[in-house]
Formats: structure tokens, C-alpha cells, sequence
């Protein structure tokens, strides 16, 4: 018996899968009222209070999706948020990036202030930007914007600085102008850089877009749960955190796709010198 | 009577330490290097000696301390246009395939067919199937190759190789010099090789040059190969003119060679 089900390569999704089913019926047993005698509260609804139970986590799920279906506005407020804040990060990561890594003098100046702003901890900016630019998406792109703009901006600025230098004096003798250099050396160089903060900087976007709605909003997913939470709804607080986390998976699984197709100059392990 | 492809005139180049100015080291002094037009000079001297420093000036990577660059007659300002780099490490650029390798500086110049032919020169080095291969799917004998397509194909006037073949096993290695050799007596470009191997030099060039050990390496002996053409390398090897010739010049060179060598024991 034994034999068949043990952990092994071709049945490791069941196993995966498995081990989220077992999860949440360990969850479900262990909240439901009735089911077994209450161990660590005082009398069996506390830990449905506490902790919510599965089955009413899927209902109110299936509800935001299937029943209602009122859910989208809110996904799709934080969806942009979180693409938008991304995208303006990188963008303006990329920029500085090249632009500091290439002029030393302007990056020796700027360096105090740059090591300044990232230690900061830029999720107290949130109140600011809510009060700049009102409740809005806007101030939660901004939120998320400081978040992955220092990852990238590192990323590219350490990618430019290690651009091989035989590479790049090759560059330079086929002809290449200053502005070349930047688009068939620098860049490619640097966006190796960036792809592999890629997955960090799109969950901070992520984070940037809820918890500026989780601070102050009338939509989104993190408004959602400020509201449950308001109302000591764990069920439904339970319920958004568990559509989060699988569009934060969607989000990662969309960005390695990405990296797939932009990255496949790289040599992976196990196919370098492949003929 | 035309001006050389490559005078290099009095050079001498010093390396000042970033951190401490005090420290300085002379890697070449008082160099006078000539290379005609359609002229195959090697250079050869002991490790460390500073020949690629000398190589980084002619191709205007490298400014000199002293002393002057002329290239056709004209002074040298800036990166050498006329000629075509191939390094001693990989100089590819990983993110274009083998085909975009070659056409990169065709591209940077804006010529319209550069497809067609840098796809020609991937044939003439024998990766006509290899175009769309990143650099790291090659093996690297074949990225040598695809260096040598990238340089040539912009059919410079004059070739400036950095231990091009070093890396290589000794088969590849001889196929890849008389491929150089065939290419270069079709074009009949200034080449300027420099190399560690003496073996190498003499099979190649026209002229072969030798350098002191460093620091402060310059010219010590200039010997005119008359070995006769078309060459195969391997063969070439056999002749009794090729054996003299090495010895004539291994006795200047083995001097330099042990004293390099001494050098880089007590550093």
C-alpha cells in the first residue's frame, strides 16, 4: 500500500494537493461548532470566532464570485493598483537606475539620500499620500511605487556597474555610440538584474496596493477586509486574505511566465554548453 | 609609399592605483611598433609583460602615457574605427543569439542587409546552422568563431587578436589559425596578433615581434618570418627554415621568459 502513495515525483501534485485538503479539514474539525469538545476555549463558538470556519470561508467566497458576483470591482481596483504601482516603479528603477550607475558624480552625491530613503520604512508614507492624493487609487499606486522602486532601482544599479567590461569594450570597438552602448549593453545587462527582483518587487506592489486600501478606501480587496474586520467578520476577513493569496500566486506564476520568454538567453543549469 | 596600417610611436603606458597614487606600475615604455598595410605581426613575449596593454592602445580602448598612435598616417583620437577587436575572454554578448552577435555591429552602423550578410560570414566559420544558439549553447571553440565572424564581418583594415586561440584544445585550435590565415590572405588586412606561443607566431605572421618582461616591457627583437605561403600550420611546423627560426628566437625570449617568471615567484 504503502508502496503506491509514497512521496515521489509523478504523484507530487496529489501530494501537494493533499496536503491542502488535509489542512483544511484539520481547520474545519477543529473550528466547527459541536464537532469535538472544546480543548483550549471555554465553550465551542469561540474558535469559530477566532478563526472562522472553511465551509463558511468557501460560501462567502463562492458568493463573491459565483452568487453576487461582487467581488470584480474590488479585484480589479486592486488589480490595477498593484499593475499600475509596479509598472511606474520599475519604470522610474530602471531610469535613475541607468541614469546614477552611469554619471558617478551624480551618484555620489545623491548616495546619502538614497541610502536614507530606503531605510525609511516607507509603509508610514501611506497617511501622506492618502491626504496628496485622496483616497483614490492614486495614493495607493504611490505607496506601492516607493515599495518596488528601490528594489529595482538596486538591481539595475548593480546590473550596470557589473556589465562585463570585455563585453562592453567589445561593444564599443563594433561601433556602438554612447546611446547604443545604453540599449544593446547597458540594458539587457541590467534587466537580468531586475527579472530576478521581479517576483519581490511585483509582491510589493501587491502589498503597496492593500495596505494603502486596508489604511483608507471605498474599494478593493483590503477594503473588503476592513470592513469584515469592522464587524468582527472573521469569516469573510478569512475569505480575502484567501483570495489575496491565490491572486498573489497568479501574479508570480504570470511574472515567471514573463521571465520564461524574456530570459531565455541565460543558461540554465544542467544545459550550459549544450550542443 | 603608404602610411602603416598601425605606427605605434615611443609608447609607454602607467598604471596609477585608485586608492594609493603612489603606487604606479609601467606596464610597457619606449614601444615603437610599425605594422604595414595587408602586414601579419605577432607579438610575443612572457606573461604579464603588458601585451595586452599594447593591443588596448592600438585599438584606442587604452589612452598612452606617452608617445603617439597613428593609424593610415592619422593620429589616433579616440576608439580606433578602422580596426576589429577579438578578445582573449568571452566578448559575446549573451543576451543575442550567434546571428545577432554578428550582426550587432552592422546594426550599430545602420547597414540595411545586415542579416544577409552576417548569416554569410556564420557560414564562412562553418555555424551556418548555429545562428539562432545563445552564446552559452555554443561550445568554445564555436563562440570563438562567432567572435571572429562579429570582427570580420565589418571587414576591417586592420585585425587586432588577443591570444584569440588560447583557450582552445590544440585540434580547434589549429583549425581556427588556418581559417584566420585563409581569411586574412583573401582580405590581405594589418593584423596584429599577440600570443604567448611562439609556435604560434612564427606559423602565422609575417614578422614577429618580442617583448621584455614587465614592468617596463618594450621591444627586444624583431625577426622576419620567410617562411613561405600559403601555410599550414601543422605542417608548417616540420620545415627545417621553421626550426631555426624558433631557436633564433626562443634564445632572445628565454632570457625574459625566466626573468618574468622569477618575477612572479618573489611578488
Amino acid at each position: 500500500m504503502w508502496k503506491f502513495i509514497k512521496p515521489r515525483q509523478s504523484n507530487l501534485l496529489a501530494w501537494q494537493v493533499g496536503l491542502l485538503v488535509a489542512i483544511f479539514v484539520l481547520w474545519h474539525v477543529a473550528t466547527k461548532p459541536g464537532l469535538i469538545p472544546p480543548i483550549v476555549f471555554e465553550n465551542d463558538q469561540q474558535a469559530a470566532f477566532f478563526f472562522g470556519e472553511p465551509l463558511k470561508i468557501f460560501g462567502r467566497v463562492w458568493a463573491w464570485f459565483v452568487t453576487n458576483a461582487d467581488i470584480y470591482q474590488h479585484l480589479w481596483v486592486t488589480l490595477l493598483e498593484t499593475v499600475l504601482a509596479f509598472g511606474i516603479g520599475t519604470g522610474l528603477g530602471l531610469g535613475c537606475g541607468l541614469w546614477l550607475a552611469l554619471s558617478p558624480m551624480a551618484a555620489a552625491i545623491c548616495d546619502p539620500y538614497i541610502k536614507a530613503l530606503n531605510s525609511m520604512p516607507r509603509v508610514i508614507l501611506a497617511p501622506i499620500f492618502a491626504v496628496w492624493f485622496g483616497l483614490g487609487i492614486a495614493s495607493k499606486v504611490a505607496l506601492g511605487v516607493t515599495l518596488v522602486f528601490f528594489i529595482v532601482f538596486f538591481n539595475v544599479y548593480q546590473g550596470v556597474k557589473e556589465v562585463s567590461p570585455v563585453v562592453l569594450a567589445n561593444a564599443r570597438m563594433l561601433g556602438a555610440s554612447q546611446k547604443q552602448l545604453l540599449r544593446h549593453v547597458y540594458l539587457p545587462s541590467a534587466t537580468s538584474w531586475v527579472f530576478s527582483s521581479l517576483h519581490t518587487s511585483v509582491g510589493l506592489a501587491f502589498v503597496g496596493a492593500v495596505v494603502g486600501e486596508y489604511l483608507g478606501s471605498s474599494r478593493g480587496v483590503g477594503y473588503l477586509i476592513l470592513q469584515a474586520e469592522g464587524s468582527f467578520d472573521i469569516n469573510t476577513v478569512m475569505a480575502g486574505i484567501l483570495v489575496l493569496t491565490v491572486f498573489a500566486l497568479a501574479l508570480d506564476a504570470g511574472v515567471g511566465k514573463l521571465e520564461k520568454r524574456l530570459m531565455k538567453w541565460q543558461p540554465k543549469s544542467g544545459e550550459t554548453e549544450k550542443l | 609609399m603608404t602610411a602603416p596600417a598601425l605606427q605605434l610611436d615611443n609608447v609607454a603606458c602607467t598604471f596609477v592605483s585608485k586608492d594609493d597614487p603612489s603606487q604606479r606600475y609601467t606596464a610597457v615604455r619606449e614601444v615603437a611598433l610599425t605594422v604595414g598595410a595587408g602586414e601579419f605581426v605577432s607579438v610575443v613575449g612572457p606573461t604579464g609583460c603588458g601585451k595586452s596593454t599594447l593591443l588596448n592602445v592600438a585599438a584606442g580602448l587604452l589612452q598612452p602615457s606617452t608617445g603617439s598612435v597613428k593609424v593610415f598616417g592619422e593620429p589616433l583620437v579616440g576608439i580606433n574605427a578602422r580596426a576589429g577587436y577579438m578578445f582573449q575572454s568571452e566578448s559575446l554578448m549573451p543576451w543575442r543569439t550567434a546571428l545577432q552577435n554578428v550582426m550587432a555591429g552592422l546594426e550599430f552602423r545602420g547597414v540595411t542587409d545586415a542579416r544577409e550578410q552576417a548569416e554569410e560570414w556564420l557560414k564562412r566559420v562553418g555555424l551556418g546552422g548555429f545562428g539562432n544558439r545563445y552564446p552559452h549553447q555554443l561550445s568554445g571553440g564555436m563562440r570563438k568563431r562567432v567572435s571572429l565572424a562579429q570582427t570580420l564581418v565589418l571587414d576591417p583594415d586592420i585585425i587586432l587578436m588577443d591570444e584569440p586561440f588560447s583557450a582552445l584544445d590544440i585540434q580547434t585550435r589549429q583549425l581556427m589559425e588556418n581559417e584566420v590565415l585563409a581569411l586574412w590572405s583573401a582580405k590581405k588586412k594589418a593584423v596584429l596578433f599577440i600570443t604567448h606561443d611562439l609556435d604560434e607566431a612564427i606559423a602565422m605572421s609575417d614578422r614577429v615581434v618580442c617583448l621584455s618582461a614587465g614592468p617596463g616591457a618594450r621591444p627586444i627583437g624583431e625577426f622576419a618570418i620567410d617562411l613561405p605561403r600559403p601555410r599550414d600550420v601543422a605542417e608548417v611546423r616540420v620545415m627545417p627554415r621553421f626550426v631555426e627560426l624558433h631557436q633564433a628566437i626562443w634564445s632572445v625570449l628565454r632570457d625574459e621568459v625566466l626573468k618574468g617568471y622569477q618575477q612572479q615567484l618573489a611578488a
